[in-house]
């Protein structure tokens, strides 16, 4: 028995539960249509991945949330306020870690805090804990180039999360550690999605990965992006990190979106 | 076990050293002093003071002239870094520059500024901003798209781009824009001494040359030689050392 | 750089400073610097004259003779340096100081060893071009890939073969890059032998033309020096531009 719901316009939960709202975007490089007319909701608290093969415009329309581009036209909302810009209420988590090597992991995971001016015993107190949360602790005056690829994107995610904004934007942060790694931040990811009271947007091309960690799959798909489908599952996400990938709710949605998507691959 | 590098570099040096002490004595010319003779002559010059005091004039336009270009090329590079109208208008200058055999430029530089110390800083000048100016501005251009953004995406200000991340990631090209330029700026010092007018080191070796004292000249030309080396060196350390955690400045791989 | 939307190509903004030079040599503020109309005006009606003439050949005769021998010993030193470990580490030291050092400073002693003519010269501008060219060549044997050396010799290539079939192409865009920078140095290197060895070729043009404050001339024929230098400097890009498609992937 599915449990997936299967809309092409996006159900709407109360405007309350909606912490970012994307409405007809669009986005053309000369040409090139990336985005045309997109329309997509994330409601709070929960983890929205957007999924699709390349060139389905998923990293363009995040970083249009995130404020870094800008759209041809349509608007982004986030908390009912409009978008025009960077701001305090949104992180991102690079999918190449965008560190600075020059500087230590302190100064990298306090580097949000630190533009925005706040003091540095403060910022460096913060940043502390964080760097605990990742399971960073010791590391703290190491540099980048002495951390392995997993440990150098969790300081890029230690300082998303010491800027403690509301929604947390995150364009394939696995997709540049090896397998091993990439699976245990599938896990710490979903305890850090229950954990923490933010909005998750998480942009990736692997199917199981955006089953194993969403509460909402939002499936784009290329040329012209649009939305072909929004899966909600359920059912398995309370299983406990290791159950869910022998559920059969699980792989059964796995072969669906591989069924529907595989035409696309080019 | 020996460092075997080592070895091989003080082999190689006993080697060269052996063959200008042979070619000395045969002699190759009459103007070939052997190593010894050279190194005799460079013993008495600098215990004499000679060379301290001519190197305090050959040092001072280099000087002058290499705080004048670093200060003024890494102003002027990062500002057509930053701005692609100021690139767009200025860097050819700099390529025209950087191409020319300026070194034909010297005598007119003497006609307009006659023949004392700011002819030879102009020399040293023109032959060092051109690629310390366009070493710094490439540096800045090809900073790494991501970093940019990472800051715009915490809301860094222009300034704070500017001086936590450009310069930061520049910073490595632009040291050994450096390198570069105080390299060619050496040579410019050179050039001046022996085109304009003989001061510091440069009188040493016409002085030298002129009453067919050979071992003093080429004790001058191998100081000036073996100081530029050891210099140049040492600013590649400093930068292997600075620049550690560096390579193009990218951390991703 | 853009106005309008329009791309402005890469050096036009040479075209304004010409613009700049012709009218600030029009007022005539400093008589060093000509209008620019007169510089070409000269430029031109130079070309055919005997002295310029015999310039172009004095100097382009011993430069084309010191580029020769810097690629004929130059290139083969750098890649016997990049085969063989010993050699490398006897010489790579020596190749480092004569590379920083001021070659300027050896000049004298060439004067002295070898005289006021021709052979000074062509050793001089030969010495400013060798070194960059040695370390270049070295560099692109060095970054051979492992596995082509390994399938040179699991087809049985003999040693030619291996060299002018696969070795001498995988080096090449590193070699023309050395080549190309070897030759700037060695326009460089050549007027300065000229200026401070024995005036001729363009040196003799420039002390003449700036001992008699005929300033027209002299920037006539730093022009066409710099040109003559770009030129070279553009083919050897173009050429290296050529093997650029598949430097990438080696």
């Amino acid at each position: 028995m599915s449990q997936i719901k299967e809309v092409v316009a996006p159900q709407s939960p109360a405007p309350d539960d909606i912490a970012v709202s994307a409405r007809n975007i669009t986005k053309n490089y000369g040409d090139v249509e990336a985005l045309k007319d997109l329309t997509l909701e994330f409601p709070r608290g929960q983890l929205t991945s957007l999924l699709g093969p390349s060139g389905c415009g998923k990293t363009t329309l995040l970083k249009i949330i995130a404020g870094l581009l800008q759209p041809t036209s349509g608007n982004i909302e986030v908390n009912g306020k409009p978008v025009t810009g960077p701001g305090p209420n949104r992180a991102f988590v690079f999918q190449d870690f965008a560190l600075l090597p020059w500087a230590s992991v302190m100064r990298n995971v306090a580097f949000g805090l630190e533009l925005r001016g706040v003091a540095k015993s403060e910022r460096e107190d913060v940043a502390a804990k964080y760097i605990g949360d990742v399971g960073l602790a010791g590391f703290e005056k190491s540099y980048p180039h002495e951390l392995s690829g997993g440990m150098r994107q969790r300081v890029g995610l230690a300082r998303a999360l010491a800027v403690d904004a509301k929604v947390l934007l995150m364009d394939e942060p696995f997709s540049a550690v090896d397998e091993q790694t990439r699976r245990k931040f599938q896990e710490d990811l979903l305890s850090l999605v229950e954990n923490e009271n933010k909005t998750f947007i998480f942009v990736t091309h692997s199917i199981e990965e955006a089953v194993y960690v969403s509460d909402q799959i939002a499936i784009l798909l290329p040329r012209p992006s649009r939305v072909s489908e929004i899966i909600r599952p359920s059912g398995f996400r309370n299983k406990g990190a290791d159950s869910i990938r022998r559920d059969s709710e699980y792989l059964d949605i796995v072969d669906n979106i591989w069924a529907s998507l595989r035409n696309y691959v080019e | 076990m020996v460092n075997r590098p080592l070895v091989l570099k003080i082999l190689s040096a006993v080697i060269i050293f052996g063959a200008w002490e042979i070619a000395g004595r045969v002699p190759v010319s009459y103007a070939f002093p052997t190593f010894f003779e050279s190194m005799a002559a460079l013993f008495r010059l600098a215990m004499e003071g000679t060379l301290f005091t001519a190197y305090v004039d050959t040092l001072k336009p280099l000087i002058v002239g290499v705080a004048i270009s670093t200060f003024i090329g890494i102003g002027l590079g990062l500002w057509i870094g930053l701005s692609s109208f100021f690139d767009w208008l200025v860097s050819p200058i700099f390529i025209v520059m950087q191409a020319a055999p300026l070194a034909a430029l010297i005598p007119l530089l003497v006609m307009a500024y006659g023949i004392g110390l700011t002819s030879k800083v102009f020399v040293v000048l023109i032959m060092a901003m051109p690629v310390i100016v366009l070493n710094t501005s490439s540096a800045v251009r090809h900073t790494p798209e991501s970093i940019k953004e990472m800051c715009r995406s915490f809301l860094g200000s222009r300034l704070d781009m500017i001086v936590k991340i450009i310069i930061p990631a520049a910073s490595p090209l632009i040291f050994s824009g450096l390198r570069l330029g105080i390299s060619a700026g050496f040579i410019g010092a050179i050039l001046a001494e022996l085109k304009i007018t003989p001061t510091g080191v440069g009188d040493i070796i016409t002085f030298s040359r002129s009453i067919a004292d050979y071992p003093s000249m080429y004790a001058a030309i191998f100081s000036i030689i073996v100081l530029a080396v050891l210099f140049l060196n040492l600013l590649e350390r400093i930068e292997k050392f600075l620049f550690k955690g560096n390579d193009l400045g990218y951390v991703s791989d | 750089m853009k106005i309008y939307g329009y791309r402005l190509p890469a050096m036009s903004s040479l075209i304004l400073w010409g613009i700049l030079w012709e009218v600030v040599g029009q007022t005539g503020v400093t008589f060093f610097v000509p209008p620019l109309s007169d510089v070409l005006v000269t430029l031109y009606s130079m070309i055919g004259t005997t002295s310029f003439t015999r310039a172009l050949t004095e100097t382009g005769y011993a430069f084309i003779i010191s580029i020769f021998i810097a690629i004929t010993i130059g290139i083969p030193v750098g890649i016997l340096m990049g085969r063989s470990r010993l050699l490398d580490e006897l010489l790579l030291p020596w190749v480092n100081v004569f590379l920083s050092a001021p070659l300027t400073a050896l000049v004298p002693v060439l004067m002295v060893l070898f005289g006021f003519g021709m052979k000074a010269i062509v050793i001089t501008t030969t010495l400013f071009a060798i070194w960059i060219i040695i370390l270049n060549s070295r560099a692109g044997v060095r970054q051979i890939n492992r596995s082509l050396v390994e399938m040179a010799h699991s087809f049985g290539a003999s040693p030619v073969d291996a060299f002018f079939k696969i070795y001498f192409w995988a080096a090449l865009p590193e070699i023309l890059g050395g080549v190309r920078i070897g030759t700037i140095r060695a326009v460089k290197g050549i007027i300065i032998g000229q200026l401070l060895i024995s005036i001729v070729g363009f040196g003799a043009l420039f002390e003449l033309y700036s001992a008699n404050f005929l300033m027209s001339h002299f920037w006539a024929v730093l022009i066409v020096l710099f040109a003559l230098a770009f030129s070279i400097s553009e083919f050897l890009a173009f050429l290296e531009r050529k093997v650029a498609y598949y430097a990438a992937k080696r």
